[in-house]
């Protein structure tokens, strides 16, 4: 039995509550066990462009927090696991901010040693599942569905700091999609950002490199784009929606959350999945699904 | 309203009311010890109102045999005060002893622990003292059993002081039997009917038999009259400070938790959701419940400015929603502090008041974005949530915050990004260079360029070099020759996304994305110590 501490950060409980739903469903079914911890709190990220050290306070206490647990510690969030890695490394070095962190988390009882592994939740699907045990517990597949993957930047990179796969030509993402049977189209921008880390500070910057990677996908004759963290997410779906309304005769494409792809294909009902909880409409996808396999 | 009574909502009322208002099971998700507490406090205290102080009123009402000397009501009063007491001594120890962190204590949360423990204290010494005093003896028998003999009433008096808490010096002790039952006869005949035997208020009972050695001069010293004028003049304080103080809330927040319980923040009238909401800033009992486990907890503990705690939002909220002005200092803690909230909702989620903190923030927010200072904050991903409700602010005016910070912390340097400037090389004695945790991997860069070819940023756009100041193998450059300040004046590196491709991509293992890191905390602390220079200067009222 796999046992992890869950980390879902501040955008999915309030903005994204579907991830959380179905990846809870899919890794019950993998006999994957979360542990919640009531007291985490935000990874950092959203502090670090400004403030270094509340930026490391926040995330070396949700690993000293998880690590006081014994607990490796499962995050669905691409910016939220970035930032924790980002944290983990640094840490590693030596230095006054180091001991100033440290020396704050002992005053609220915890003791960090950087045990704890961090792990985004498709590693665990990939690594620890294993695709021939998703395919087995994959009941219908998707035929003639082309997918856009988006990989995220800050689970790629830095690629020596996430070690997450292949920074340049990375097959993880792709070969979960494939397993549910749907193709993983190749398009240029995969690899790129989907301009969400801007949003709110520069939102024409962020509306271009999003429309850049909507323009790359359509032509790779993508039907959907498939994410695995919260702001490539509302960025793909509430985002893309404010910007079709904005501009008439846009199509939009929308974006399906990888456990709630995979978890149709595995008969999780789509309510459980919150297929209805995305702002731009998805229930299309259903008519890919083949029927059940005998 | 009617229209809410009078549909299915009535059951999510009614719900709301019985769960959140009656029982208050959001405490009780949090911890058992303060769900305890607050019942004890709570029910102890609903229940002495109206069986003791409206008594007359609405016990009498319900029970026509009601007289508060009379079982189970003597019994009752000292029980429910007892609640009382037992849930402030937990408040007490919760707030002073038991060191929660972040649990703040305010002069608001003292005064209302002291309020109820002398409210209460002063009601235990009252009838414990009237138990032991000689002089309510004699007026109660003057005035129930006149017409007794002397003799009778010596007896009554022995009794009195063998059984029922009494200190008398006119009578000795040892009593003898039948001097005792005639004292009980008397009793039984002339009292019994409607004075149940004081050792029921139990709890005054013992503190009139500690108070026993001094209870003679007590009572020759008026102490009961003096009891009374502190228990009744703690009481019509309590009520009367009650609108201003945080007791408020046993009023406003049941209005509150149900309000929420019905209301639909899009369906309802703008004019309803501002009156909800300014019943919330006073249903707020300052329980620091949301501070617990706000998610932005750790910038507090980095930049300790309480207001980014919420419960430490609302004094201030509540004296801006009065028209009161904040000093300088005060605004811009109010700003960053209700900035930096990562929009995690879970406040909202946990406060046992059932405010609805999340709108709140957001309404206030913008309004003091736009007046206060300028935030650095605005620069951060903690804008995302306000990038999401940009159509929610008039257009002309949401891109000014972010204007005001950008000027803040860039506008010193930009004159510097002039290509026309003539570049003084020489190194600056002591040495411009970032040094504190600054990796000094720049000056690996041989300049290849690829970090500014393969940045989607730097792609977006035909003229990089007139939207971005530096592109990011330029700034390498310029920290090369030690030009921080010029690096920190390129808005490249408020552009960046943080994507990390430039670093993933140098072939020198320049880790180009954390130097713009380094260069924005750079940036930001040089208005951070600007505003030390101006608040040293006298700059602050």
């Amino acid at each position: 039995m796999m046992r992890y501490s869950f980390f879902i950060g501040c955008q999915i409980p309030s903005r994204v509550p579907q991830y959380e739903t179905a990846a809870r469903a899919v890794l019950k079914n993998f006999g994957v066990e979360l542990a919640d911890i009531r007291q985490f709190n935000c990874c950092g990220y959203p502090m670090r462009n400004v403030d270094k050290k509340a930026f490391l306070l926040s995330s070396v206490k949700n690993l000293a927090l998880s690590e006081n647990q014994g607990l490796d510690m499962l995050v669905l969030c691409n910016c939220c696991f970035g930032a924790l890695k980002n944290a983990e490394h640094i840490m590693a070095e030596k230095g006054p901010l180091q001991d100033e962190v440290l020396g704050k988390i002992r005053e609220m009882g915890l003791n960090y040693q950087g045990k704890t592994r961090i792990r985004h939740y498709l590693s665990v699907l990939y690594h620890d599942t294993g695709i021939a045990a998703i395919k087995k517990q994959v009941h219908k597949t998707y035929k003639e569905l082309n997918i856009a993957v988006q990989y995220g930047c800050h689970a790629l990179r830095p690629s020596s700091v996430t070690q997450f796969d292949d920074p340049v030509a990375p097959s993880l993402f792709d070969e979960l999609v494939a397993a549910t049977g749907a193709k993983s189209v190749d398009w240029t921008n995969k690899l790129e950002c989907c301009g969400a880390p801007l949003m709110g500070t520069n939102d024409a910057l962020s509306a271009d490199l999003f429309s850049r990677k909507r323009e790359a996908a359509i032509k790779a004759e993508a039907d959907f784009f498939c994410t695995s963290c919260p702001y490539c997410q509302i960025q793909f779906d509430t985002v893309q929606q404010m910007l079709v309304e904005d501009s008439a005769g846009q199509k939009a494409l929308p974006s399906i959350l990888f456990p709630q792809l995979l978890g149709l294909s595995m008969n999780i009902d789509p309510q459980t999945l919150g297929l209805g909880a995305n702002k731009l409409d998805i229930s299309k996808i259903e008519s890919y699904l083949s029927k059940d396999k005998e | 309203m009617l229209a809410v009574i009078f549909s299915a909502k009535i059951v999510r009322l009614l719900q709301a009311f019985v769960l959140d208002v009656l029982l208050q099971r959001k405490i009780l998700k949090e911890s058992v010890l303060r769900w305890a507490m607050h019942m004890l406090i709570f029910w102890g205290f609903i229940l002495l109102l109206f069986m003791h102080a409206l008594g007359r009123i609405v016990t009498d009402a319900l029970f026509s045999n009601y007289e508060p000397t009379l079982n189970p009501y003597f019994f009752l009063r000292d029980l429910f005060g007892l609640m009382v007491l037992a849930g402030v001594v937990v408040a007490v120890i919760r707030r002073f002893f038991l060191k929660i962190p972040r649990l703040m204590t305010s002069s608001m949360d003292k005064y209302a622990i002291g309020i109820l423990a002398v409210i209460i204290l002063s009601g235990f010494l009252l009838s414990g003292v009237k138990i032991t005093s000689k002089t309510e003896f004699s007026d109660m028998a003057e005035e129930y059993a006149g017409w007794l003999s002397q003799e009778e009433l010596r007896a009554l008096e022995s009794y009195w002081v063998s059984d029922q808490g009494l200190v008398s010096s006119d009578v000795t002790r040892p009593f003898a039997a039948d001097v005792l039952d005639q004292g009980k006869q008397a009793h039984e005949s002339y009292c019994a009917y409607c004075h149940a035997p004081a050792k029921s208020a139990f709890a005054s009972y013992s503190t009139g038999k500690i108070l026993s050695p001094a209870a003679g001069a007590m009572d020759r010293a008026g102490f009961v009259g003096i009891l009374w004028y502190i228990h009744f003049l703690s009481c019509f304080i309590g009520l009367a400070y009650l609108p201003f103080s945080k007791m408020l809330h046993i009023f406003s927040t049941p209005i509150t938790i149900m309000a929420n319980a019905v209301m639909d923040e899009k369906k309802s009238k703008p004019e309803n959701v501002a009156t909800r909401q300014i019943i919330e800033l006073d249903a707020c009992t300052h329980c620091c419940t949301c501070s617990l486990y706000c998610s932005a907890m750790m910038g507090y503990e980095a930049r300790q400015n309480t207001y980014i705690l919420p419960s430490e939002k609302i004094a201030p909220l509540k004296a801006l929603a009065a028209g009161r002005d904040l000093n300088e200092a005060e605004t811009r803690a109010i700003v960053e502090g209700i900035y930096l909230c990562t929009n995690c909702d879970r406040c909202t989620v946990v406060c046992p008041s059932g405010i609805n903190l999340r709108q709140l923030w957001l309404n206030a927010r913008e309004r003091l974005l736009q007046q206060g200072p300028a935030e650095p904050l605005v620069l951060s991903q903690l804008s995302f949530v306000r990038g999401l409700n940009r159509k929610k602010t008039p257009a002309d005016i949401y891109p000014l915050p972010l204007e005001k910070a950008d000027n803040a912390v860039s506008a010193k340097y930009r004159p510097l990004l002039d290509p026309d400037r003539s570049i003084d090389l020489t190194p600056p004695a002591g040495g411009q260079q970032p040094t504190s945790g600054f990796e000094n991997t720049f000056s690996y860069c041989f300049g290849c360029q690829n970090c500014s070819t393969v940045c989607p940023v730097v792609g977006n756009y035909e003229d990089p070099q007139e939207q971005l100041g530096l592109l990011p193998h330029q700034i390498m450059c310029s920290l090369g020759l030690g030009l921080t300040e010029t690096a920190m004046g390129a808005k490249m590196i408020w552009d960046c996304l943080t994507c990390y491709q430039c670093q993933e991509h140098c072939p020198q293992n320049v880790n180009v994305t954390d130097i713009l890191y380094e260069l924005k905390y750079m940036a930001v602390a040089g208005v951070d110590e600007g505003r030390q220079n101006h608040d040293q200067a006298g700059g602050l009222r």
